[in-house]
């Protein structure tokens, strides 16, 4: 798979095991006391499984699979695009997961990464595997 | 389509069912809301990419295309206790506290979060730059 693919994929990974751990905190808080209130972790959790994992991957996925013929245009184009996405929902996550002041910004971010992301993709949206990237 | 991945699908597509019943029955739903939600979001969405990524990665290697079968088992059956124990549990200990201990909660997040790791572990060398 494409570079920038790969980072998409792992950094979904990591997502994925920090969500999940987080979740087993929230879920045991249910049963017994934690000495803490895990409840102020809801949103980061929500956050990194949400996009972090399942939207990541998706992107991430996508970008590998797509058709990726180049007819008249650079693909480096179409990979700033791409880097640019995976570095904004990156971003995005961490400062939406520090909630607060900072949950604005990172939605703003990963709203950035998605506009990114379709930039990269829209051009690879095309029939018989050609597109204009 | 290994057998792994048959169970993964077979097992999301009653998650998603179950989940769905749960969604269509306001009484339950009252007490099982967050059971409905990782019915689907774990017991569908997750299972389902976790199936079909063992099935469609790149190979770990010409020998052992998918890694080592040891790993991606307890995945599979870590994902799947721990979900239905949640799904059992939680709900129960909503509606009356006394009827089972608060520790099967924790051991149903553990279970889970060692199936999350153990995908990420076992999916990670199989992510590779060409």
């Amino acid at each position: 798979m494409p570079r920038v693919s790969a980072w998409f994929v792992r950094a979904s990974l990591v997502h994925l095991m920090a969500g999940f751990c987080i979740g087993a905190v929230l879920l045991a808080g249910k049963g017994i006391p934690l000495g803490f209130d895990p409840w102020s972790l809801r949103a980061v959790h929500i956050e990194m499984l949400l996009v972090g994992w399942m939207i990541q991957l998706v992107m991430g996925v996508a970008i590998w699979i797509f058709p990726r013929f180049v007819l008249h245009r650079a693909p480096q184009r179409s990979a700033v695009t791409a880097w640019l996405a995976f570095a904004l929902l990156n971003a995005g996550v961490l400062l939406a997961g520090l909630g607060g002041s900072l949950l604005a910004a990172g939605r703003a971010t990963e709203i950035g990464a998605a506009a990114s992301f379709a930039v990269h993709l829209w051009g690879r949206v095309s029939p018989a595997g050609l597109s204009d990237i | 389509m290994p057998p792994l991945t048959r169970w993964y699908i077979k097992l999301a597509m009653v998650y998603l069912i179950a989940g769905l019943l749960i969604g269509a029955l306001p009484p339950v739903l009252a007490v099982a809301g967050p059971a409905y939600v990782h019915l689907l979001v774990v017991g569908w969405i997750t299972q389902m990419i976790f199936g079909v990524a063992y099935w469609m990665f790149p190979k770990y290697s010409a020998e052992v295309p998918r890694g080592g079968n040891a790993v991606a088992i307890a995945t599979l059956v870590l994902l799947n206790v721990g979900l239905v124990l949640r799904v059992v549990v939680e709900p129960l200990r909503a509606w009356r506290p006394e009827l089972l201990p608060g520790w099967l909660l924790a051991v149903a997040g553990f279970a889970q979060a060692l199936a999350g790791i153990g995908f990420a572990v076992s999916t990670w060398p199989r992510v590779k730059v060409r």
